[in-house]
């Protein structure tokens, strides 16, 4: 068995791995990472990037469907076609831009790469089952960042029409009837960019109403233009099964059990922490639940184990990953580093938008702050009239006491780019009075950050 | 008739609730001025609630045990007069302004007081808040609560950490107490904090240290002689002047394969000459056997500071040597003692000790027995100190010998004989060289 040893081992190069991985290059680190699949993780292969490359392509779709129609802004155009399997290869293109750029900036840090499926032995061994035979990593420090995997419905298994994410995002055509398991920020995201390019979409929510994990005043303006896409939700509702074909589901409704017709039954209930499969049992780490337990610097409960992002449980985003992973690198380079960030911003990219950094207005109350709050509109806002995009607000959850930020959220068109104002502000430990004393370039949509801010200073001047 | 409403005191320190411990009256009770009705407790202290007039208590408000907000109304008094109805709300809006920093105590889930009175009181408000709307610039200031995350840039943070520095314990000057590269620099630099705050948190760590080895066997030690003898110490002061003078010419004029001579070989020849005289001060006493071992020999003792802690190794037979043998003996044994070579056999079997801490040695000192022998002398610092003799006042150099006996064996009028012999010797030190 060939055997290679090292300072650092990184099994999983995800989001999180492959930053680690690139730090503790940089940081003059000998590092190996382990990767079963192309680099990337799931973000890039399976997740963030081709979510966001068929989300355009909708979006373009769409808008040219809506000039073949009467408008206000008198474009007209004929009879927009979509060739779906030419969109996949252009999305294809860029992810393969994307993890090959990864396996460039590895190779530039000089960090090693073992392709193949890591099983650890120990907490300082791992064997890599590659194609030509197993490897055998040994290395003084461990970084487990093997991610997580979709959850799948028992009831439901994937396979033929019932689809996971994954599926969604490499599908050869746009299916007529596409039903939508679950109403959380992923099945949105896809249930939209198909009703865009043309299919009747059905998202069915055991829950009383999508997107639970957000207020109801973020959701609303999301729920609102679902509607006007013509996709039906259906809250409170379970899905139960599908027959043989999987082109029917049984929903279980409060009237009762209905039947849904559809071409492709996509199954988006979440994602857990990838936990089986690569010798997590014989580490016997502490666990938080279904999630490896960590520290505040991502330590495990064995010495120069650390684990970080999705294997360690919420909130499952990559850049919080990539967070732990460069902060990780750091401290085996012997710096002291500790994970304080002040807030992991999250964006979900419906239509419209939802940014969410740091406490929402309950969560801000239950941590018993008195909090003083801004809320301004889009509607007031001349850039988001210019782009026929006046629904949502930005929202600036302050404490009373002392005006300390301590959250900020917005919804609306295109908000997301607004996601880096918002985490700087939290980060630096701004006040009402900073973002309020800042010029905001007119006319931008950013002038609503600056609005919200003066709202809730009580002296907002545009509304 | 008025109503006097008692308000649970602001006691300090960012408190913002307290439990009530006990209470002294019931509602009807008729109480005095100055009666306690209540006490009440923080994390700090047990605060006792007096009655600030005559009356008849209508209402009290919180169970044993509650905890109960500073500011809200514990206890109604029925008074003559008109009370304190009027009076509560501004005085309650005065004390908002002092409790700044309650609001950003750290926000504990805290069970609500009990609102058995009908009017609900008036809670401390955050400062400064409604009345100024149109303020510009965000109140800074007031100590972070306990808990509370330090505020800072994640510039400020990372200096911080690659320094090694707990923003915890840096004083934000910037808005909302937001710690800056300044503060942190002056944090760094040790300046002094601006007047009025506190800086120095609360160092609330406890470390475990196990007693074990030479530790061990010193505290038993220590415990042991403390706990079985009965200590009698005798202080007596030393005129040194002579002694200094032939000790500076001893050392100037010694040959080079002579020791540098302190004073401790000066003491010790005393000691040898005054156990001749008094040889029961050169003893063990075995009181499980009620017996003592009275030694011809004077093997002294001499307590020594090692890194690991005290050692005292043994000069077997002084009574053997003069003040260089002691000194060449006392500095061999002291170095063995500290660089760890000294055997077990030098370190056992001593009848006496001579404990000193040289220029360390302070005014007094009450030295423990080193059991099971029966006296201990203890040597503090020569200091110069004006000495009245012959009409008029002259500088001395003045040192002091504080000896420890056991009592059960030694009486009090031998012990001071024994010291005033040997005193008479040091400040003779000519007869030093005479006797034996």
């Amino acid at each position: 068995m060939e055997t290679l040893t090292c300072n650092l081992l990184v099994l999983g190069a995800g989001p999180g791995g492959y930053v680690a991985a690139i730090r503790a290059g940089q940081l003059g680190i000998d590092t190996v990472i382990v990767e079963g699949e192309a680099h990337g993780g799931t973000c890039l292969n399976v997740g963030c990037i081709p979510s966001k490359a068929i989300i355009h392509a909708a979006d373009e779709f769409e808008k040219a469907m809506h000039f073949a129609g009467e408008n206000v802004l008198g474009i007209s155009a004929s009879a927009p076609k979509l060739d779906l399997s030419k969109t996949i290869a252009w999305k294809d293109a860029i992810v393969g831009r994307l993890t090959g750029g990864i396996s460039g900036l590895l190779k530039k840090n000089k960090v090693r790469t073992v392709n193949g499926w890591g099983q650890m032995v120990d907490g300082k061994t791992c064997d890599v089952k590659t194609a030509d035979g197993t490897v055998r990593v040994t290395a003084k420090h461990v970084v487990l960042a093997t991610g997580s995997e979709l959850i799948e419905i028992p009831s439901l298994p994937f396979g033929d029409n019932i689809i996971s994410s994954t599926e969604a995002l490499a599908l050869d055509g746009v299916p007529e009837k596409l039903v939508v398991i679950g109403g959380g920020y992923i099945g949105l995201e896809l249930g939209t960019a198909y009703a865009k390019m043309g299919s009747k979409v059905t998202v069915v929510e055991a829950a009383g109403r999508i997107l639970p994990q957000y207020d109801a005043a973020l959701s609303k303006p999301v729920a609102d233009s679902l509607k006007k896409l013509g996709i039906e939700v259906l809250l409170n509702t379970k899905a139960k099964s599908a027959n043989d074909a999987g082109t029917s589901l049984v929903v279980e409704t409060a009237d009762g059990d209905k039947k849904l017709p559809a071409d492709k039954i996509l199954v988006t209930v979440g994602r857990r922490a990838k936990t089986e499969g690569w010798g997590l049992s014989d580490l016997d780490l502490t666990m938080s639940g279904r999630v490896i337990a960590i520290d505040d610097q991502c330590r495990t409960s064995m010495t120069d184990v650390f684990a970080i992002g999705d294997v360690t449980g919420e909130p499952m985003l990559a850049h919080r990953a990539m967070a732990q992973g460069e902060m990780v690198a750091e401290i085996v380079a012997g710096q002291n580093r500790r994970f304080d960030k002040v807030c992991i911003p999250a964006v979900c990219f419906t239509d419209p938008e939802i940014v969410t950094a740091g406490l929402s207005p309950d969560e801000a109350k239950d941590a018993g702050y008195k909090t003083k709050i801004g809320i301004f509109p889009f509607a007031a806002n001349g850039r988001a009239m210019t782009m026929e995009a006046e629904a949502g607000f930005v929202r600036i959850v302050a404490r009373d006491d002392n005006d300390l930020v301590l959250g900020i959220q917005a919804v609306g068109k295109g908000v997301a780019e607004l996601s880096a104002a918002f985490s700087l502000a939290l980060e630096m430990g701004a006040c009402l009075q900073d973002i309020a004393g800042t010029i905001h370039a007119h006319p931008t949509q950013s002038e609503g950050f600056q609005e919200a801010a003066l709202k809730a200073l009580g002296h907002a001047l545009h509304i | 008739m008025g109503l006097y409403k008692i308000q649970m005191p602001d006691v300090g320190e960012g408190i913002t609730e307290a439990e009530i411990v006990e209470w002294n009256v019931k509602a009807g009770d008729v109480v005095r001025e100055d009666d306690v009705l209540a006490a009440v407790m923080t994390d700090k202290a047990t605060v006792e609630i007096p009655s600030p007039a005559d009356g008849t208590v209508q209402l009290v408000s919180g169970e044993i045990g509650e905890m109960t907000a500073v500011g809200s109304v514990i206890i109604t008094l029925e008074v003559d007069g008109a009370g304190n109805e009027a009076s509560i709300s501004a005085e309650a809006s005065a004390t908002a302004t002092k409790s700044a920093p309650e609001p950003k105590q750290k926000p504990e889930p805290k069970p609500e007081p009990k609102p058995v009175v009908a009017a609900p009181a008036p809670k401390p408000k955050p400062a400064a808040v409604v009345s100024k709307p149109t303020s510009t610039t965000a109140t800074s200031g007031a100590p972070r609560a306990e808990g509370e995350a330090p505020l800072a840039s994640p510039a400020v943070r990372k200096r911080a950490m690659d320094g090694g520095i707990k923003l915890a314990y840096v004083h934000g000057t910037g808005p909302a107490g937001r710690i800056s590269h300044e503060d942190l620099d002056a944090y760094i630099s040790g300046a002094s904090a601006p007047a009025g705050r506190v800086t120095n948190a609360p160092n609330t760590s406890v470390e475990e240290i196990k007693v074990i080895g030479l530790r061990r066997k010193i505290a038993q030690r220590m415990q042991d002689a403390k706990q079985r003898i009965p200590h009698i110490t005798y202080v007596e002061e030393v005129d040194v002047t002579e002694l200094e003078k032939l000790r500076a010419h001893m050392n100037s004029s010694k040959r080079d394969d002579q020791p540098k001579l302190t004073i401790l070989p000066f003491i010790m020849k005393a000691m040898v000459i005054g156990i001749k005289e008094f040889p029961k001060l050169s003893s063990h006493y075995d009181d499980g056997e009620d017996i003592v071992y009275q030694y011809g020999a004077a093997h002294i003792g001499m307590a020594a500071q090692t890194p690991g802690g005290l050692m005292v190794p043994v000069l077997k037979h002084a009574e053997t040597h003069d003040v260089w043998g002691l000194a060449t003996e006392s500095k061999r044994l002291a170095d063995a003692a500290r660089d760890g070579s000294i055997s077990r056999d030098e370190l056992t079997g001593s009848t006496i000790t001579l404990t000193s801490l040289g220029k360390l040695g302070g005014v007094v000192s009450t030295p423990v027995i080193n059991s099971p022998e029966v006296a201990i002398v203890g040597v503090n610092k020569i200091v110069v100190r004006p000495v009245y003799q012959d009409g008029g006042f002259v500088p001395r150099k003045m040192m002091n010998l504080s000896s420890s006996f056991d009592h059960r064996i030694v009486d009090g009028y031998d012990a001071a004989e024994f010291i005033q012999r040997v005193r008479l010797l040091l400040e003779n030190p000519a007869t030093l060289f005479m006797e034996g």
